[in-house]
C-alpha cells in the first residue's frame, strides 16, 4: 500500500493532469455527497444542540452553547463524520468501479493503449479527495451549526446573540485550521484506500463479483477505521 | 517479428508454459490453440507485456520485452492492438466514446479528424449507427466488433486475439472471423489468434501453433495441421469440430 500511495503522489506531482476527469471526480465525491453532508451535519448539530444544552444548564453554563456545538463540529466531528460520510457514498463507489475495471480486463486495455491507469484512476481521485473532503467538512459544519442553533436557540430559548456571540469569541482561526487538517488527510486516506483496493482486486481478494464485492468491504471498513486511528493521532500529537 | 524462445510460466507452484517456442513473420497471422487452461492467453499477455516470464525471452523486432524501459514498452504497445475476450470496453463510455478514447489520449488529431476516423472504423466493423449505445446496451457480437474497432483504430502493426468468437453464436462467430480476415487483409498487420474454433479458423490464419502440456506440440501450416497423423492434434480438431 506505501508503494501504491508513494507511485499515486508522484504521478500527481508530475505532469499531465487529467483535469477533466479531476473536475468530475470532484463533482462525484463533493457535489454528490452534498445533501447526505447536510442531512448529518444538521442532525448532528441538533443532537449537540440537546446534548450540550442539558449538560451545560446543569452547571449554568448554558450561555456557552454556541461555541460548545461550533468547536466539537469544527474540530471534530465535521472532519470525522463527512469523511465517514464520503467513505460510505464515494469511497465504495470508487473501490467497485475500479474493482469491476479490474476484472474485466480495462485497466489492462489502458495499460496495452500505453497510457498509465494511474493517471486516469487513481490521481484525479486523490485530488478530488484532497478538494472535495475539507469543503465538504465546512458544508458539515455550517448545516450543523445551523442544527444547535434550531434546538438552542428557536425550540430552548437561548437568545441568538449569545449562542453567536459566544462561539464568535471562542472559537479561533486555529480550530478552523485545525478541522481543514484533519479533512485533507481524511480525503487522502479514503481515496489512497478505496482506489488500492478497487486496483487490486483479484489479487488479494479473489476474482468475479464476491471479489469486488470483499474489496469494497474491505475499503470502506480499512478507511473508516484509519480514518478515527489517524484522528487521533492528529488529535493528541499534532494539535 | 515477434520471437518468443523457451518461455517458462508458474502461478502457485503450477508450471502453466514449460519452454514455448516459435516465431512470427511480419504480416503473418497464426492460430495458437490448445485446451482449456493450457495457457494461450497467459503467453498472449506475455507478447503484450503485461505478464513477465519466469524464463525465456518474447523479442519484438530483435528486443527482449522485458528489458524495455517503461517508454520503451509505450512506444511498443501503441504499436500494438489486443482484442480481449471480454471486448474490455470502458462500461461508462459509449461505444464511438471508446473507439475515439485512444486516439483522444495518443494523438494530437482534430476532433473532426478522430469523428470522421471513428466513424470510418466504425463502418469496418458494421457498427454504423450503434456509436452512441453504451457496452451494456449492445450484444456480445457487438461489443466484439467495437473492441476489434478500438483495437484497429491506432492502425497497430501486431494484433492480438483471445478467444475473439468466445460466447458467440456459431454464425456470428463465423462473422467475427470474417472481419478479422478482411481486416488482416487490408492492414496486413501481423497476428496472433488464440482460439478454439478449429477448423473455421484454418482458412485465415499462414500457420497453426498448438500448445500441450505446456509446450509447442505442433507448429504447421493449416494445411499440414489438419492433415496431421499426431493422434492428439486429430483428437483435439475432432472434438473441436464437433463442438462448433
Amino acid at each position: 500500500m506505501g508503494i501504491f500511495l508513494f507511485k499515486t503522489v508522484f504521478f500527481t506531482v508530475i505532469p499531465p493532469l487529467k483535469f477533466v476527469r479531476v473536475l468530475k471526480q470532484i463533482r462525484f465525491i463533493g457535489f454528490h455527497s452534498t445533501v447526505l453532508i447536510l442531512l448529518t451535519g444538521g442532525f448532528a448539530g441538533m443532537v449537540l444542540g440537546f446534548q450540550g444544552y442539558y449538560s451545560l444548564s446543569r452547571f449554568g453554563s448554558d450561555a456557552f452553547l454556541g461555541p460548545v456545538v461550533a468547536l466539537s463540529l469544527i474540530k471534530e466531528l465535521g472532519p470525522v463524520l463527512s469523511a465517514l460520510m464520503v467513505t460510505g457514498r464515494a469511497g465504495s463507489a470508487i473501490t467497485a468501479e475500479i474493482g469491476i475495471m479490474r476484472i474485466s480486463e480495462q485497466i489492462d486495455a489502458l495499460k496495452l493503449m500505453g497510457l498509465n491507469p494511474y493517471r486516469y484512476l487513481v490521481v484525479p481521485n486523490l485530488i478530488a479527495g484532497m478538494i472535495a473532503l475539507p469543503l465538504l467538512g465546512a458544508i458539515f459544519d455550517v448545516a450543523g451549526i445551523f442544527g444547535g442553533y434550531l434546538i438552542g436557540v428557536k425550540l430552548l430559548g437561548l437568545s441568538a446573540g449569545t449562542y453567536f456571540g459566544e462561539m464568535a469569541t471562542h472559537v479561533n482561526i486555529k480550530d478552523v485550521i485545525e478541522g481543514i487538517y484533519k479533512s485533507f488527510s481524511f480525503g487522502i486516506i479514503i481515496i489512497w484506500v478505496s482506489c488500492f483496493k478497487g486496483y487490486y482486486t483479484g489479487i488479494f481478494t479473489g476474482f468475479g463479483a464476491e471479489g469486488v464485492s470483499k474489496s469494497t468491504t474491505q475499503a470502506v471498513v480499512l478507511s473508516s477505521v484509519l480514518i478515527l486511528v489517524w484522528d487521533y493521532f492528529m488529535t493528541s500529537v499534532l494539535f | 517479428m515477434i520471437k518468443i524462445k523457451d518461455i517458462h510460466k508458474s502461478f502457485d507452484e503450477k508450471e502453466v508454459l514449460k519452454g514455448i517456442s516459435f516465431e512470427i513473420k511480419k504480416g503473418d497471422i497464426i492460430a495458437l490453440i490448445g485446451g482449456s487452461g493450457c495457457g494461450k492467453s497467459v503467453l498472449l499477455k506475455h507478447v503484450a507485456g503485461l505478464l513477465q516470464p519466469d524464463h525465456g525471452q518474447v523479442s519484438v523486432d530483435g528486443k527482449d520485452i522485458s528489458l524495455l524501459s517503461g517508454r520503451e514498452l509505450k512506444k511498443l504497445r501503441s504499436r500494438l492492438g489486443f482484442l480481449f475476450q471480454g471486448g474490455a470496453l470502458f462500461d461508462s463510455m459509449t461505444v464511438f466514446e471508446n473507439v475515439a478514447f485512444p486516439l483522444e489520449e495518443k494523438t494530437r488529431l482534430s476532433t473532426k479528424i478522430i469523428q470522421e476516423r471513428v466513424l470510418n472504423e466504425l463502418e469496418r466493423v458494421g457498427l454504423s449507427g450503434s456509436e452512441h449505445k453504451y457496452p451494456s446496451q449492445i450484444s456480445g457480437g457487438m461489443l466484439k466488433r467495437a473492441a476489434l474497432a478500438r483495437a484497429l483504430v491506432m492502425d497497430p502493426e501486431i494484433m492480438l486475439f483471445d478467444e475473439p468468437t468466445t460466447g458467440l453464436d456459431p454464425v456470428i462467430g463465423l462473422a467475427i472471423l470474417s472481419l478479422i480476415d478482411s481486416c488482416h487483409k487490408q492492414l496486413s498487420f501481423t497476428g496472433i489468434l488464440v482460439t478454439h474454433e478449429i477448423p473455421r479458423v484454418l482458412d485465415i490464419v499462414d500457420r497453426v501453433v498448438m500448445i500441450h502440456e505446456g509446450v509447442v506440440l505442433a507448429d504447421e501450416t493449416p494445411q499440414g495441421f489438419f492433415s496431421s497423423g499426431d493422434p492428439i492434434i486429430q483428437g483435439f480438431i475432432g472434438k473441436t469440430a464437433e463442438g462448433s
